[in-house]
This record gives C-alpha cells, structure tokens and sequence, in this order.
C-alpha cells in the first residue's frame, strides 16, 4: 500500500478517495483533499517529520499521519 | 472606547501578514489584554477609519479554520460564536494570502457562513507579477458577494481601501451566507437544525453543535434540542469532512473564474532555500550557528547596557542617598526602590536583544524550519521544535527565554518548556559557580590540556540541560493536559523581515515584561530589602555595640563601617530567618552565614556573592574576588575545627543553586505567562525540594 509516507524526495502521488475518512479534519482543511497531487519535498532524518506540498499549501507532519493517508502514483 | 466605534475582528491564515495589516491599521495604538479564563493575549488597537468614524480593531489569532485544534483558535471561535456580546464584532476583516487563496478561501467561506459583514484582503498582490498571478477583482467580488481589496500591507498600500469598505460594509450591514452548507450533505439533517433557532444562522447552530460552543444569549430549550443533534458522532465527523470537501469544491468553482496563475513565470526561490534549510547536514549546522549568534549577543552584546543600566542605578541611588535627609523614606527610595526598578531594567537590553532575533526568524519563516529539525528529537520529551530557542537562551537568562515560549501553540509543550528552563544554566549562576570552583578545585590540567576548573564548569551546564530534558521527559508523562492529538505546521514562504513588524514585536515584549513581571520584582525586591535593613532591638543597636566592641582592635574608620554593615545584616530579619533555617540546611553541610547568602539570592543568585561579602565583612568588589575568595577559605567550621568551604560543601552548594529556583524575576514572568501562581509555586517548591534532596545526598556522599 502507497502512503504519503512512501514518498521518495520529489516524487508525487495523488491522495486516495479511500483517504477521506482518515485525514484529519485539519489537515482536510489544509487542503489535503482526495485527488490532490502530493509532492514530498524534503524528510528530516529518519524520515519525520515529512515535508509536502499539496494543493499549493507547503506543510511538514509527522510519519505517523503521513502513514495512514493512502495516495495512487498516477492521477485518478 | 466610544459607542460609534466599529467593533472589527482581524482574522485570518498564519503567515498572511495579518500582524502587518493590523500594525499597519493601529501603528503603535496597540494594547494587550487577557481573554478571560485563558493564557492567550489579546491584542486591541484603534484605528482612525475616516475623520469621523473610529474603530477598534481586535487581533485573533492566526488559524486556518474556525474549527479549533489549539487553545489559540478557539478563541477566534468563541469570540465569532458571540460568546461576549460586548465584544462581538460588528465586521470582520480577513485577511489573505495572494499566493495560497484557495486555502485561505476556506476559512473566508465559513466565516461568511456566520452572516457577519466580512471585508476581505488579499494581501502580498505586489507578489502578483512574480508568482504569474492575475485576479479578476469585480468578478470575484460578486462571486465571493462582500467587498474585496487587494493589499500590500507591507508597503502600506490598499489600506486606505481597507478603511473605505469597513465604513461601507458596516453602513450595508449586508451579510448573506456564502457556501450555505445544508443542501449538498444532507438537507433534512440540516433543515431540522435551522428549525431550532431563527435568532442563529444555520452555521451557528452547525458549529455549536460540532463544537459545543454555545453563545450566552442560547436558552435552555434551544440547547437541549442541539444536544440531541451530537448524539451520532461519528455521523457529525463524516458531515464535518463532507463540508470540507464541499466549501472546496465550491471554491474552485468561484477561483476558476476570478484566479489565474501562470506557473512558467513563478520563480522558486524557496525550493533552492529549502534545499540548505532542511538539509540532514547543512540545515542543522546553520541552525546551531544561528543559536550560536543569539546565545552570544544576548551574553556579551547585552553586557554592555546591562552595565551602563547597573551604573545609572547606582549612581541614581548614591545621589538620592546623598541629596535627600537621612530617613527611612530616604532608604527606601535609595535601598529598596531604585535599586529595584534597575532589577526590573537590566533585563531588558537581553529580552529586547532575544525577541529582535525571535521576530526576524519568525518573520522570515525560517522558525517553522527549525521545528521540522527538532520536532523528532524534541517530541520525546513532551516539547516543541520551537522548544531548542528557549532552552538555549535559557543559557543567558530565563526571563526572555521564558517570554519566548510565547511562539509555541501547544499550551502542554509551551508549559513544559516554561516549566524546564530554569534549569539550564543561566549566567547569574556563573559568578556562584567561579567562585565556588576556585575554592574548592585546584586549578590543575589534567591530561596535560584540560583545565580542571573548566571541566567542572562543564559539568555543570551539562547538568543543567541534562535536568531539564529529564524534567520534561517526566513532566510529559505525568502533566494531564490533553494535547493535540496530531501535528501539522505549515511552511510559508521565505521572506525578508519588516522592520516595522520586528520592532513592534520587541516593543511588545519589552513592555510585557515591564508592566506584567516588573510591578512582581519590583515589590519582591523592596520587601527584601526591608527584611535585610531591620531587625529587633539588638539590631537597632548595633553601631553603638560594635564599636565598643572593638574599641582596643587598632581598626580605621572602613574596616569598623564593614564591622557593623556585618552585623547588622546578622541581626536584621534576613539574619534571623537565616539563623533560623540552620538546623535544616545543617545537614546540607551549611550554616547561618550561608542560609542569609541563600535568602538573599533569592533576589537573584549572583547576590549571593555579595552577601557573603558582607557577612564576612569584606569590600564587595564585582571586579575582584581574591579577597572574597580568601575570606572564605580561611572560613573555619567550628564543629569540625576544619574549612567551612571544603570539597563536599562547595559540590553541595553548586548542586543547590543549579536545581533551586532561587530567582524571583523568573517566578514573576512564569506568573505573567502562565497567568497564574500555580506553576511557579509550583516550581518554587519543586525545584527547592529537589535541590535540596540533591544537595542532601551530595554533602553526605562526598563528606
């Protein structure tokens, strides 16, 4: 299974319908919304926490969520 | 305040440059108050809209929804949900980021939703051109149906335009909702709502539902028929992710239109930023540099006014001493007072010193970096990222430290951080620690290159760091705060820092630490003073005893002045609680002389220096401790016939004054922060029982 939290430097994945329920309601708000694109931009040692960028907005959070928001590695 | 006032709340995103519009708006018409109940300040301003019309402006906090998920946002929540009808807003002004609209549109959406007249400013629109960004002004106006203005507040341009449609939006009056969240999710759930109450709009009534916040005007009925809406939480939860989604989608239909970005043009500067600042390697070296420069500014660059501030006081005091009639008014203004407030002024070249490097690494967005560095490392002991800034400055001095925990957002983190860096080793325990090492350890190389005094100083602050991490390590697991449950910072844009912005901030903090802690030392420091210029009967006639006491020792005039400042500080209160306490700090390998030095520090630790200079009647000289030094070497224990400072005594002592919260400025900001006395009794009396304890175990170990 794909997570977030699978992401290599640069790479990009597209959050999953399936996700909608697990994302935190803040970070829904954040724009982290199913079909968005995801690019992790950088991970700090041991991989958390994890820096993206989705849907224009530039966030950091830790492992433990990016573990559980599902993504696709192509576009819906 | 008069009564035609608008009443405006500021809202908006972090990092929109909200703190800028509102400075912009208030210039230095700025005031901080208390929400009641809780830590968070509340910033008011006012602010002249046109020659006739005033408004007073209220700062929220920054949140990105009004949804709270921090102490800070649910203030933004209670003070829409009109939870202090004085102190509802009659418009709200929102402020956006140009580059990141979409997201900010949220939180625009919800709050329209509420049915308040809302202006919104799109803020950075001189980035415009170099993002590829280009707006459709009248459109999006319609589209959003509120007044819209496009801003740079950093460049003081649109706000005039701001001024101009808050008197038109207020005059209008005219608030409709934006996204109207009923039809799209579940229109019978939300029809049934609306029933409850017409006095609410359907997202007030939504929100008190989802957040049990409930206005003061709500009657007991409407209230219980809201209850039986929470019943189904996971049913609530699955709506609140619905809206979400909805507000969304709504919104880009409304961005579609009005919004256009042309990403060929955007240039990144922040990516190749990143690339250095978030570096496994280079972004921590950067990071520790940074630290680096602040620890020594506020160390040696703060020195300089710091002594300028400590001559001025005593200059002030010797010619108020010298220039009024001998007194007791006279010595409470020359012994008590001056000196006092030139406790409460030294602090500020270090305060002003630490928050001029807070605000520019806040501003410039390089502070949200630092805590995706240290979030890992820091979040096993219950702190923040942002947790590293206060314990180093620590260092230097709690007082600014303390202040600067103010950037953390979660109040159990914040509280921990609060609530640890008293241990790190600030620099008034320094002249303790010199001359206490050059007692008791010979300064002696060891492997041929270690100083050994050094090494012990070392060791020292080691123990410092090494106790506050631990501290917080067991604050964290026995502190009962519900935390938020999960972590998300964003990282905004780099940006160089206004220097507008940069002085407000240390403006703000200077005068926080003045008027809040300051009026705390100041009375503190006058009923010390009081305690060491009078005693009982005996006190009141120690001249005359002293000098027939020595009337055969051959002394001149200073050596008999010594005499009697010697015993006169034994005879006054501070000398009697000092003897009093002797039995206790007996086993502590300490007597009488030492239990005054202990009492007296509490003013701040380097007075202990000084006192025993007094007791042991000799010329107190900051400059110089050889006589200090040598007095106390020669000091004899007379239950043991040896030296009263030996090795287990002098380890004893550095232990007590690196655990003991013997300092009352940092009670007093720990009281101004925490807006309570709990936590610094609480740390009073934790840290003496723990410096004693451990001072208990180290005489009785070593001797």
């Amino acid at each position: 299974m794909n997570t977030i939290a699978s992401l290599n430097i640069g790479e990009i994945g597209y959050i999953s319908e399936e996700s909608l329920e697990i994302i935190p309601l803040k970070l829904l708000e954040m724009g982290c919304l199913p079909g968005a694109e995801v690019e992790l931009i950088q991970h700090a040692p041991l991989k958390d926490p994890i820096y993206i960028c989705v849907n224009g907005s530039h966030l950091a959070i830790r492992k433990e969520t990016a573990a559980i928001i599902q993504i696709l590695k192509s576009e819906i | 305040m008069s009564k035609n006032d608008i009443k405006i709340a500021l809202i908006g995103n972090p990092n929109t440059g909200k703190t800028s519009l509102f400075n912009q708006l208030t210039g230095l018409n700025q005031k901080v108050g208390n929400y009641p109940g809780v830590t968070v300040d509340k910033k008011l301003g006012k602010s002249k809209l046109s020659a006739t019309q005033n408004a007073i402006i209220t700062d929220l906090p920054g949140t990105y929804s009004i949804n709270p998920t921090s102490l800070d946002e649910s203030i933004v929540l209670k003070t829409l949900l009109k939870k202090d009808i004085a102190a509802s807003p009659d418009v709200i002004l929102v402020v956006a980021d140009v580059e990141n609209l979409k997201r900010n549109l949220l939180l625009f959406s919800q709050i329209k939703d509420l049915e308040i007249p809302t202006v919104l400013a799109i803020n950075m629109v001189d980035q415009m051109n170099r993002k590829g960004i280009s707006i459709d002004l009248s459109l999006l106006k319609k589209e959003l149906n509120t007044e819209v203005v496009l801003i740079s507040a950093r460049k003081n341009e649109g706000i005039q335009e701001v001024k101009e449609a808050i008197i038109r939006c207020h005059v209008a009056a005219k608030a409709s909702p934006l996204c109207g969240i009923n039809s799209k999710i579940d229109p019978d759930y939300f029809e049934n709502l609306k029933k409850i109450s017409p006095n609410y709009s359907l997202y007030e009534l939504w929100l008190m539902v989802t957040q049990n916040n409930y206005p003061d005007t709500i009657t007991k009925e409407e209230k219980e028929k809201l209850l039986s809406f929470k019943q189904d939480v996971p049913k609530l939860k699955k709506y609140q992710h619905k809206e979400t989604i909805y507000r969304y989608q709504e919104i880009n239909k409304i961005l579609k239109k009005t919004y256009i970005v042309d990403k060929s043009k955007a240039k990144d500067l922040r990516s190749k930023l990143d690339k250095i600042f978030t570096h496994k390697i280079f972004g921590y070296a950067i990071f520790f540099l940074i630290l680096l420069i602040i620890f020594q500014s506020i160390f040696d660059i703060a020195s300089v006014p710091m002594d300028f501030i400590d001559g001025v006081f005593a200059e002030l005091a010797n010619f108020t001493r010298n220039s009024l009639p001998e007194g007791v008014f006279t010595d409470l203004l020359s012994e008590g007072i001056i000196p006092g407030i030139g406790g409460v002024v030294i602090f500020i070249p270090q305060i002003a010193i630490l928050f001029l490097f807070i605000a520019i690494l806040e501003e410039t967005g390089y502070m949200s970096r630092v805590v995706f560095l240290m979030d890992k490392i820091m979040r096993r002991f219950g702190m923040n990222g942002k947790s590293v800034i206060p314990l180093i400055s620590g260092t230097a001095c709690a007082i600014p430290a303390i202040m600067a925990t103010r950037t953390i957002s979660s109040w159990k983190e914040r509280l921990i951080t609060i609530l640890v860096t008293p241990f790190t080793t600030c620099s008034a325990r320094l002249p303790v620690y010199a001359i206490l090492i050059a007692l008791i350890i010979p300064d002696a190389k060891i492997l041929g290159f270690l100083n050994l005094q050094g090494l012990v100083l070392l060791l020292l602050y080691a123990l410092g760091f090494a106790s506050a991490i631990l501290g917080a390590y067991i604050l964290n697991k026995t502190l009962k705060i519900k935390a938020r449950s999960f972590f998300v910072i964003e990282m905004p844009n780099y940006k160089l820092p206004s220097f507008k912005n940069v002085f407000y901030e240390v403006v703000e903090k200077t005068k926080a630490f003045v008027f809040g802690a300051g009026k705390i030392i100041l009375a503190l420091s006058v009923i010390l003073w009081f305690l060491a210029s009078n005693g009982g009967n005996e006190f009141n006639n120690v001249e005359q005893t002293v000098i027939a006491k020595v009337e055969n020792q051959n002394l001149n005039q200073e050596e008999i002045q010594q005499r009697i400042a010697s015993t006169k500080l034994e005879k006054s209160y501070i000398g009697m609680l000092g003897k009093s306490i002797e039995p206790a700090i007996k086993p502590l390998g300490y007597d009488w002389k030492i239990g005054i030095a202990l009492i007296a520090s509490f003013a701040a630790r380097e007075v202990f220096v000084g006192t025993l200079a007094t007791i042991y009647s000799v010329q107190a000289d900051d400059e110089d401790i050889t006589t200090i030094k040598q007095k106390m070497a020669s000091e004899i224990n007379p239950d043991t016939g040896k030296k009263r400072f030996n090795f287990p005594v002098g380890m004893s002592l550095m232990v007590f004054y690196a655990f003991a919260m013997q300092c009352m400025a940092t009670l007093a900001i720990v009281k101004r922060e925490t807006k309570t006395w709990k936590w610094p009794l609480i740390q009073l009396f934790g840290m003496a029982f723990l410096a004693y304890v451990s001072s208990l175990l180290t005489y009785q170990i070593l001797s």
